[in-house]
């Protein structure tokens, strides 16, 4: 009933407005600051502050002397910023009866990664490639397998692959863990790299074929150089995946092996000596420091790699 | 018939050879490494896995050990409000994310941060944030606030809700991602014929938006809850299973037993326990996803 007469109304109303204009034209424009902008954003801006609060906490502590936390409070910004926490978590804090720092749990973790992350690429995107291409009988059944896998808790094949290590006596070496990361690291990016290789053209594959090129030719050759963006993707996903590990860390290697997850636990939670607050924040942002550089660099890859890992394809 | 047999195993030889590592891995380790776990599950290995079978023995005493019993129920604690939390929180925030606002991007960037980080940061992190003597609990009684007792990490009763905070921070930014792909997913017609009709935005969520994406919710369900069932790197540097027992989980158990006390058999009867509660998940889960697109 009311209908008509706002809309005369409304027209009316517009017509006084734009005057010499012909009428207003495109989509009603939005107030900026309606009801429901500000409930937005502000929701939004009150919990972004609330996750970047313990990044904050972080800085702020590792950049204060002990006496100014033992006085002030979290929050506060440091009045004299120090470098020394930073120093100290580097190259003199102790676990146990070593005091090198963090560095020697960060040179280890940089040794565990980089052979990682290599052997289990190029594991999974043979695999990946020869799911896709070269289906072989039972080749999906081994998969399934291998997706379900990925659904088993670690805690149930920690000791088997203990036994396995130690019978082909790589336990408690680099070699080990390296293995066992490209073992857990296979699910996943198999799956990444058989979605991948599947959406290319399968003409190209057949072209190569018909040219006479074997399996290693047109991997190296054509599959290869057509997938780089994916190969960033599992290789984001791994660097941080197998940086941030700590079970495998503690269970196959040897303390003086030890990651820097593990490193930095024991600095941090050792119940000898006096609690440095600012010397354990110090050290536990330069153990986030390698995946949150990642992070933040590579932006929408990150996010892909994990909706990849997420969203079967 | 008979010569074409050999020619069929070495067909796509190369290939074959080439999946070797993923047949040993799937074969060995996922497939054997279960089997030899639950096998030695049922006897009573001690320091080294012996093959002496005591029947369900380990079970039995796995079930009377009131720390099992702690660490179940922390995991139920956790998981549940893990579940519930994050996904609410999850599709929320994607929900406002998807409104068509601006610095998107910076949002989404700063609320997926904390994924990036370790178990072992988030927990530390927050254990120094949830310090009773300079973290948020001294901060708001020294603005006035006398009584304000928050100090969840020495509190028993409340430890696994201090954990559960600093998990929700860590986890909550990949639901959302997840969350915000599907809302993206959703054909924008469904949009604009619920404006036409003029339902409100929160009814259009709740009774059109949300039955679509079922099948994100339900693999995202699963996704956060094998992740809680893992769940053991947060608890060991937040709290180190402390005060006493109270943060104890099933994971950390398992470690324990396994390669501190000394007591294999105790460690794989609750691994297995472990595994039995993830087929749980899993297997209805496959079901609905795979087996039921045959019927359609």
């Amino acid at each position: 009933m009311s209908e008509p007469a706002t809309l005369s109304a409304a027209v009316v109303g517009s017509d006084a407005a734009s005057g010499a204009l012909s009428g207003p034209r495109g989509p009603k424009p939005r107030r900026r600051f309606s009801r429901r902008n500000v409930f937005i954003y502000g929701t939004l801006i009150v919990v972004a502050l609330y996750y970047l609060l313990p990044l904050y906490v972080m800085i702020v502590t590792s950049l204060k002397g002990m006496p100014e936390i033992r006085l002030g409070n979290i929050f506060a910004p440091p009045v004299e910023v120090t470098f020394q926490p930073w120093v100290k978590a580097w190259s003199e804090a102790c676990t146990g009866l070593n005091c090198d720092g963090l560095s020697r749990g960060f040179w280890n973790s940089v040794r565990i990664t980089v052979p990682s992350v290599l052997l289990s690429i190029a594991i999974a995107s043979v695999n990946g490639y020869a799911l896709a291409n070269w289906r072989f009988k039972g080749a999906d059944a081994f998969f399934t397998i291998l997706i379900f896998g990925a659904f088993i808790p670690y805690q149930v094949m920690l000791y088997p692959i203990v036994i396995l290590l130690r019978e082909m006596g790589i336990y408690g070496t680099l070699g080990g863990l390296v293995m066992v990361h490209s073992i857990f690291g296979m699910p996943i990016l198999t799956l990444l790299f058989r979605n991948y290789f599947t959406s290319l053209p399968e003409e190209l594959f057949k072209a190569a074929r018909v040219d006479g090129a074997g399996f290693w030719q047109i991997y190296l050759q054509i599959m290869l150089p057509m997938s780089l963006p994916i190969f960033v993707v599992a290789m984001i996903l791994q660097v941080t995946g197998i940086w941030n590990d700590f079970l495998f860390g503690v269970v196959y290697t040897k303390p003086d092996l030890y990651p820097m997850t593990v490193q930095l636990n024991n600095i941090v939670n050792s119940v000898q000596g006096v609690k440095e607050y600012n010397v354990n924040m110090a050290a536990t942002l330069l153990t986030g420091l390698v995946p949150l550089v990642i992070y933040f660099v590579s932006g929408k890859l990150f996010v892909r790699g994990i909706a990849a890992g997420a969203v079967k394809g | 018939m008979a010569a074409t047999r050999p020619n069929r195993l070495f067909r796509n030889l190369t290939a074959k050879i080439a999946a070797i590592p993923m047949i040993l891995t799937a074969l060995v380790v996922f497939v054997g490494g279960t089997v030899w776990t639950v096998t030695y599950s049922f006897t009573s290995s001690k320091l080294l896995p012996k093959t002496k079978f005591v029947g369900l023995d380990q079970y039995e005493r796995l079930w009377n050990t009131p720390r099992w019993m702690v660490s179940i129920e922390n995991l139920l604690i956790y998981g549940i409000f893990m579940m519930v939390l994050s996904l609410v929180l999850g599709f929320v925030l994607a929900a406002l994310l998807d409104q068509k606002i601006r610095y998107e991007n910076t949002f989404r960037t700063i609320l997926l941060y904390p994924f990036a980080l370790s178990f072992i940061v988030t927990g530390l992190v927050w254990q120094w944030l949830l310090n009773p003597d300079f973290g948020i609990q001294s901060v708001i009684q020294r603005l006035g606030w006398q009584s304000f007792d928050f100090d969840p990490l020495y509190n028993a009763d409340i430890v696994i809700y201090g954990v559960l905070i600093a998990g929700l921070w860590q986890g909550s930014g990949l639901v959302m991602c997840l969350m915000l792909a599907g809302l993206r997913g959703i054909d924008q017609e469904i949009w604009k014929a619920s404006r036409v009709d003029g339902i409100p935005a929160w009814k259009t969520y709740i009774f059109i938006i949300i039955p679509m994406m079922r099948p994100v919710f339900i693999t995202t369900l699963v996704i956060i809850a094998s992740g809680i069932v893992r769940l053991y790197d947060l608890i060991v540097a937040q709290t180190g299973g402390g005060p006493g027992i109270a943060s104890d989980v099933p994971a950390k158990y398992v470690y324990d037993y396994m390669f501190q006390g000394q007591n294999l058999g105790q460690g794989f009867a609750a691994s297995t326990m472990m595994l039995l509660a993830v087929l749980v998940i899993v297997v209805p889960w496959a079901y609905l996803e795979f087996g039921g697109k045959k019927r359609v």
